[in-house]
Parts: structure tokens; sequence; C-alpha cells
């Protein structure tokens, strides 16, 4: 198997994202949801950044269930590592919690398939033994 | 509390936006950007005594370089927005007293090591490493929530997201998108300040132009350049010595913002102009259709069209259609970038040293010094960076 030479996370240097990283390896997603508030928020944070509680949160599962907010469809990315995958979809993922993220769209034809607001659906894409990212694919 | 009219533009200068400036240094190019500038306001160079630079070039070293000795200064680190907020700091600074004439001061060099990017950007994977920020730091570029999903090169992935969802929520076609490309090359054509000034373009050339990242085109995008600008700012009272026609600043709001990296904006086809632009109206007391014509940042066309609606040049989600059916050239109804702007100007790189283009086109404008270009009703302009 080639070396995966695209960025990934350091997840054991960080015990704060670490319970994410640990849950994509399981195929699970999890977010910050506050304790308080009862919202979910993206990207995690000490605090809610809804009313500044630290350490009031919790990673919660969520469904996984999700609309294509935008994309664009990379021809050039930043990265070279990148450079064998063009063309892809980089894109503004909501899920149903209402949180927004950056992932891909895989398991549809680029450009072709994509339309804003089509409903998603998480999948799992272990990149490496250690790494599981989070993408997402048409529901 | 008002800086309504308190403080003018006097003076600017700028350094042609070329491809690459072989040999120069940033400093090197900052310095004749300045002097030009001093000696365009009829100044000299011991009556500066404020410095506004760009993000990136701590305005200590600048003075340094310069051999300047302002009694106030600062960096604005502003992305896009550095040129106008430079204005907007610096009126402020001229009304509160903090200064008396004020050098504001941008641009650059480009390296050309780095292949069409700006200096100091990524060059293999190993620098982009996707860290995570001290553990759930702010979301940017680099950190373990982009990095790992292959972001575009440059700003496009960002104004490729917004275009995407502009076009679905409200309509805007390619051929209006281009429309902004052609209209801001006719005005580039003859400003020989401009890189691709002498070149023009159709719609046709926009639209079969290659995608850098759907569903943006290359000729809605700018391309990097080495340039440089800067501009006097004094009081009204002190400009009306000067040699130069006063540009009064009659309203300013912002900086404006939400967000770093554009996931994190709730609403990606509103910019934050929908915050600044108010202020800035109010505070001079006209209307944003009362304006005679427009000097938007336009780093894409994108861009420049959210942002235009988002003054208020046009109903929210109708920018498509105003460029559709208004002549925004410099010889029609609503001249828009009348230098062509970055897109066809070429966009200076360094800090948001891009944002000079505008500055000081409309000061060249309102001065009435921009030769064939000049616009006849050239005495209110709506400013956006």
């Amino acid at each position: 198997m080639a070396e995966y030479r695209k960025p990934l996370p350091r997840a054991e240097d960080y015990p704060l994202t670490e319970p994410f990283w640990e849950a994509t390896k399981r195929h699970e997603l999890v977010i910050p949801r506050c304790k308080r508030c009862n919202l979910y928020f993206w990207y995690p944070r000490q605090e809610c950044p809804n009313c500044y509680q630290r350490d009031q949160w919790e990673w919660t599962p969520v469904s996984g269930r999700a609309h294509l907010h935008t994309f664009t469809v990379v021809r050039q990315p930043q990265n070279p590592a990148f450079a064998d995958d063009v063309p892809y979809a980089y894109a503004i993922v909501q899920l149903e919690e209402g949180v927004r993220m950056i992932s891909n769209v895989v398991g549809c034809a680029i450009p072709d398939d994509l339309k804003v607001d089509m409903p998603l659906m998480a999948t799992f894409d272990d990149v490496t033994p250690e790494c599981t990212l989070v993408k997402f694919k048409p529901a | 509390m008002s800086i309504r009219g308190a403080a003018a533009i006097v003076g600017y200068h700028e350094i042609p936006t070329r491809r690459n400036y072989p040999g120069r240094s940033n400093w090197s190019m900052l310095a004749e950007a300045a002097n030009g500038a001093i000696r365009d306001a009829g100044l000299r160079k011991d009556q500066i005594d404020g410095l506004l630079c760009q993000e990136g070039f701590n305005s200590l070293t600048v003075a340094e370089y310069m051999q300047l000795s302002p009694k106030y200064t600062q960096s604005m680190t502003l992305h896009g927005a550095t040129a106008t907020g430079a204005v907007s700091a610096g009126a402020a600074a001229i009304a509160a007293g903090y200064a008396d004439y004020i050098l504001c001061v941008m641009g650059g060099t480009r390296d050309p090591e780095a292949g069409g990017q700006q200096p100091g950007g990524f060059r293999n994977p190993q620098q982009m490493s996707a860290q995570p920020r001290g553990g759930g730091g702010p979301a940017s570029r680099g950190t373990e929530w982009e990095s790992p999903y292959g972001p575009v090169v440059a700003a496009n992935g960002g104004y490729g997201l917004i275009k995407q969802r502009h076009m679905y929520e409200f309509g805007t076609t390619q051929e209006q998108f281009a429309k902004c490309s052609v209209d801001q090359r006719f005005n580039a054509l003859l400003d020989p300040n401009a890189a691709f000034s002498g070149q023009p373009i159709t719609i046709e050339d926009v639209l079969n132009s290659r995608f850098t990242n759907d569903p943006l085109h290359l000729l809605e995008c700018v391309m990097p350049c080495a340039g440089a600008g800067a501009w006097i700012m004094t009081s009204a009272e002190r400009a009306r010595a000067l040699p130069n026609k006063p540009v009064y600043v009659l309203g300013a709001g912002g900086p404006a913002t939400s967000h770093d990296t554009i996931f994190m904006e709730r609403n990606v086809t509103t910019s934050p102009v929908a915050l600044s632009a108010p202020v800035a109206l109010r505070m001079s007391g006209y209307n944003a259709r009362d304006m005679q014509f427009a000097e938007f940042y336009d780093c894409y066309t994108i861009l420049v069209m959210m942002c235009l609606e988002d003054a208020g040049i046009c109903p929210k989600g109708e920018i498509g259609p105003f460029y559709a059916s208004t002549d925004t050239t410099y010889k029609g109804g609503f001249p828009i970038n009348t230098n062509g702007g970055q897109i066809s100007g070429g966009q200076p790189v360094g800090g948001g040293g891009g944002g000079i283009k505008q500055v000081i086109e409309a000061a060249r404008q309102i001065m009435g010094r921009a030769g064939p270009r000049q616009i006849a009703k050239n005495d209110l302009c709506l400013v956006n960076g």
C-alpha cells in the first residue's frame, strides 16, 4: 500500500479533539453539544460558543444525515498530494443537527451528480490504519 | 459622533501592477510608492507623522526601513479589507488628532519560486500538516478541519463555494458573472497601471476559460502580481492648503466580519458589507443609490457582485440582472471598478495590498486625474474592501 501523503490530524497530541477521531475510527460521527443550551456546535472548542460555559459540553452521536450546502469542484489543489484525485468535490455539508463542516462528497459522478441541497449521508474513509476521515455520499 | 468630512486623501502613487518586478524587494516597492505619494501630496517626508501598513508587515519595521518617525502607526490585519480599513482607521485617527499626515502604504513583489502563489504560501505537503490549533482553536485552512479534504489553491475554493450557492439561491447565471469580468476588462484597456491593459475579452472568452474550480472560471479570478501603492491622508483644513483636490471621507463603516474561514459563515451568500455599508452611508447622509460610481474589492466576480448587493446598490439577489442590464464601464450609467479592478488590473500581493487598486482609483477619479477613463459624475464613490 502506497504511503498516505495527505495531511492528517495528530489526534493523539490533542485531548480535546481526540474523541472525534477515535469515534470516526469506529465509524461513528460525534459532535459537541452544550449541556446547558442543548445546541450542537462545530468546530470543537473548550467552551460552548453560544454560552461560553467551559467543559459543559459532550461529544454526542449524530445521525450522519446531512445536506450539501454548497460545493466546488477541485481542479487545482493547494496541496500537491491531492493532484491525482482531481476532479473532486470540496463541500460545505450541513448536518441535520444544524452544524456545518468541510468535507468531500464521494460515491457519485463529479461534477454531474452534485446538486446544492441534495441529501447526503456520512461515510467513513479509513485512509490509514490510525485515521478515518468522515466524508459524505448521496443519501 | 461622526468623522464626516474630517479627513481627506490628498495624494497617491501607484506602481503599475505587473506579473513580477525581478530583483525588487517588498520593502523597496513600498518605499517607492511612499515617496511618490508624499511628493504627489506636495509634502516633505519629515511631515509624515502617521503610518498605516498592511497585514504581515509590521509597521515598526516599515517605519525603520523608510526612516520615518510616526507618532501614530499600526498594521491592518484585514485580508482584502486592509486598504479600505486603512482609510477608515486613518480618517478616525486624523479626526482624533493622533497624527496630521498619515501615509498608507501597501503592496509587494511576488515570489517567483512559489509558482503563482503568494509569497509565504505552502509549497509542499509537509508544510501543510493538519494541525489542530492548540486543540480546539480557530478553524482555518491548514487545520485538521480543512486540510485533510484537499482545499483548492489560493482563495479560489471559498469563492467557488459562495458562487455555487449564489447561483442556486438567486439564479445568478454564468453569463451575468462573465459580464462583470468583461466590463472591468474594458475599463482596464486604457489603464497603463493594469496588468491586462490593452487586452480586450468577450463574454465567450470568460465562459470558455477553464474552471479553476467549478463554477469559477479563470477569467473571474485575480492574477497574483507585483505592485504597490500609497496615499496620504490629512485633515480637511490642511487638505485645502495642498495642491490636489481633496478627496473627503464622508463616511466609513467596519471593518466588519464574523468568520475567518468560509464554512463558519452562517449565510455564505451575504458578506459583512451588509453590516458595514449602512454605517458608512448613514454617516455620509447619502443612500447607496445616490452613489455615482463604485470601487469594490474584486478578487473574484462573485465577491464584487455579492458585496454590491449587500451595500444596497441593487436589491439582494438581483446583482446578476443588474449587471446584465447596466453598463458598468467608465462610459456607462453606473461605473464599477473604473481601472479594471484587480481581476483585470492584477492583484498586488502582500497582506491585502490588492485593495490599493480600489482606494487609489476612487481618489484618482474624484480628483479628475483618470485621463481617458475619467468619468463625468465623479463626486460620490462607494469604496469597499
